[in-house]
């Protein structure tokens, strides 16, 4: 395989680890009030040069109008923004070194493919020759040179959208804001895109803010994620963080498949934590960081392929483990995921990769299964 | 009953047979009088042909009957051809004119808020609901120079002497202002409305000002309202009778006027009806612009 379809090489970028660098993008304590409605709700986010940065979140939680927020298209209810060290308030969106895609694609009837491509470099009013070569090298990127005298109506949804996409990163502006640019692309092209617009973003030096529904794209995109619900971050992370170590039932739930265990704690010694579960009926040993203390209600998190699934109780009984009847078993393609009845009453899921391609499986429906896992390989939530 | 072909066909016939009756029958019988010649007489023309016994009987000594000297005289006589102009200039410059005056009208419609739209638009339209005549009789007696306009204005000290704007052409002008404003600013209207907000949004967004986005996006997404609503004006201000009859005076020459009096005054019924078929022709090339442009817009959907 060659490099390119590899995608490129993440570089180690962290500079929100480092107190030292300085936010490119700073939101500072943002509300925006749609009459008595809040659609943002005192959010406060730093965002750094090059930082390819995800936002996430249910439909109607308020991505779209911190986005907006960033353009200039609204003007914050309180709190401040500053982008490159420039207080935003009062400043129009043409002032703004920001592009935004619009989740509505927005693009210019009148105009032809190559025409909207070109509107904002002729506002800028750069060198004939010049937008007429990055008009072309947008249409490459995009793969719609053949499209490139065709009227926005005569276009399919997916190439309005990449129509869109190349629109506002013809610019090159130093934060470019995505609203959702991928959703109408089939998988297949939306992959190849994410890899050309990291390409791009690492060639450029672009800043990216990225609103998503799709998970899969945030995490293979993004350095960092902000988990959004009712217009507040829930948590901000690197994916891997997120997926490992979620801080609240409402993260670990948006984010993948995951069991969640109710239980009360019996003991918090840092970070060896022992849990109560009426749904296990047992104990579970976790090591993880937790604020929980002895007493306090909890769950456990594990994501289900950190479950084994075995016919046979552990070798050892102190192993964390449950019992119950195989209910479901979906088949993913790349793995299998079964659904276990537990003894208790409760229900939990563990998945096996498919490794080879047997067509009976060890372990079918109606088996008496025990599920163990590891202690390291959960979590400990409080809310 | 109907095979269901049949209704269809029923259906489509029907605004066909509504053109033959109403329209085309009486074009063909104005055409005819237009090459017969006058007679004292009732009616008062010649030959009066009868279509349904003579047709094929003599067609050919018929139509060496035929006169065309009436469509001489619209070229010979010049009052036809200062008529034809001074109409085109007229309807032209106050197309151009209630332009200017619709649009922003329209465009304040289209940016207020939603719940109130409805209202605007009808206000705009409620002038309809009083007849065209009498609103034109009120103008006779706010232009007149005892009008309300003249003591106002005279009040006001603006003017010292009550001004004649009754029975000129600037009457004229602002009767067929105020008379076709809905016209011109309800297509407007219709084109700015439907227009998507994020649009501007992204052209700001490019680099555009609000002045920019207006001219590079805003204006040319409404050029189909604007090429409507000129020709909807346009169009019947061309061939308007009562407006240059009631509010112009002398020196108003305007087609419908002059085809008036050669119809009633004169009692002239073949060089008035030559006089209609050739406003017809003169008007068919804005009417097919028009039609294409309904045409092309229809496709872009
Ligand atoms: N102009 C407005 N007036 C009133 N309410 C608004 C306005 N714009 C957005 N809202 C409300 O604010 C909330 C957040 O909207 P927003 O468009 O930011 O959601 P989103 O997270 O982008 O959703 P989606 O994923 O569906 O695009 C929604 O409940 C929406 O109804
Ligand atoms: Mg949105």
């Amino acid at each position: 395989m060659s490099a390119k379809t590899l995608g490129p090489v993440r570089r180690k970028f962290a500079p929100w680890d480092d107190p030292s660098s300085k936010p490119l993008i700073e939101i500072r304590q943002v509300t925006k009030n749609f009459g008595s409605f809040t659609a943002v709700d005192d959010v406060s986010l730093n965002i750094y040069e090059r930082e390819f940065f995800a936002l996430l979140g249910p439909s109607g939680c308020g991505k779209t109008t911190l986005m907006r927020m960033l353009a200039g298209f609204e003007e914050p209810s309180a709190g401040q923004i500053i982008i490159g060290g420039q207080d935003m308030a009062g400043i129009p969106p043409h002032k703004r070194p920001v592009n935004m895609m619009f989740q509505s694609y927005a693009l210019f009837p009148h105009m032809n493919v190559e025409k909207n491509i070109a509107f904002g470099l002729e506002m800028d009013k750069l060198p004939k020759g010049e937008i007429a070569a990055r008009v072309q090298e947008m249409l490459k990127l995009v793969k719609l040179e053949q499209f490139a005298h065709r009227k926005p109506h005569q276009l399919s949804g997916g190439q309005r959208q990449r129509v869109a996409l190349a629109r506002a990163i013809a610019k090159r502006p130093k934060v470019l804001l995505l609203d959702e640019p991928l959703g109408a692309l089939d998988k297949k092209l939306r992959e190849e895109t994410q890899f050309e617009l990291l390409d791009l973003q690492m060639q450029l030096g672009m800043t990216f803010v990225i609103v998503t529904h799709d998970q899969d794209e945030a995490m293979t995109m993004a350095d960092r994620i902000a988990v959004m619900d009712k217009g507040q971050f829930v948590q901000i992370s690197p994916p891997a963080e997120l997926y490992e170590h979620p801080q609240t039932k409402y993260v670990a739930d948006f984010i993948g498949d995951i069991n969640l265990l109710e239980g009360r704690v019996t003991k918090n010694e840092r970070g060896r934590i022992t849990l109560d579960s009426d749904v296990t009926g047992g104990v579970i040993d976790v090591h993880a960081d937790s604020s929980a203390g002895a007493g306090d209600k909890a769950w456990f998190a594990l994501r289900p392929e950190k479950a084994a699934i075995s016919l046979l109780p552990p070798n050892d009984p102190q192993t964390n483990c449950a019992h119950g009847t195989v209910w479901d078993i979906g088949y993913v393609g790349d793995i299998s995921v079964y659904h276990v009845r537990l003894d208790q009453g409760g229900s939990m899921r563990a998945s096996i990769a498919n490794t080879s391609r047997v067509v009976e499986r060890p372990i079918t429906w109606e088996d008496k299964v025990y599920l163990t896992w590891t202690p390291d390989s959960g979590v400990v939530l409080t809310k | 009953m109907f095979a269901r072909g049949n209704q269809r066909w029923i259906v489509t016939a029907i605004p066909y047979a509504w053109m033959l009756v109403f329209f085309l029958v009486p074009f063909l019988i104005v055409l005819k009088i237009s090459f017969s010649s006058t007679e004292i007489a009732q009616p008062p023309y010649s030959p009066t042909f009868d279509l349904i016994n003579d047709v094929w009987v003599d067609t050919l000594e018929k139509l060496q009957a035929l006169q065309f000297d009436n469509y001489k005289r619209l070229f010979t006589d010049s009052i036809y051809v200062e008529s034809y102009l001074s109409s085109l200039w007229i309807a032209g410059t106050s197309t151009l004119m209630m332009l200017f005056l619709a649009y922003p009208i329209a465009y304040g419609m289209a940016r207020a808020p939603k719940s109130i739209r409805p209202t605007l638009v009808m206000m705009v339209i409620l002038p309809f609901w009083t007849s065209f005549l009498i609103r034109i009789y009120a103008w006779i007696s706010i232009l007149s120079e005892e009008g309300l306009l003249n003591s106002l204005l005279v009040s006001l000290g603006i003017i010292d002497e009550p001004m004649q704007i009754l029975s000129t052409n600037t009457a004229v002008y602002i009767g067929i202002l105020y008379s076709y404003l809905p016209f011109m600013v309800l297509p407007l209207y219709s084109a700015l409305e439907k227009m998507d907000d994020s649009l501007i949004e992204a052209a700001k967004d490019l680099g555009c000002t609000q002045f920019q986005a207006f001219w590079r996006v805003t204006f040319p997404l409404s050029i189909p309202g604007v090429i409507a609503g000129c020709f909807l004006v346009f169009i019947p201000a061309v061939g308007e009778f009562v407006i240059p009859d009631l509010l112009g005076g002398s020196e108003t020459l305007m087609i419908g006027k002059t085809m008036w009096e050669e119809f009633f005054n004169n009692r002239d019924w073949p060089a008035a009806s030559a006089v209609a078929v050739a406003l017809l022709i003169v008007l068919m090339i804005p009417i097919v612009i028009f039609q294409s442009n309904e045409a092309r817009q229809q496709e872009m959907r």
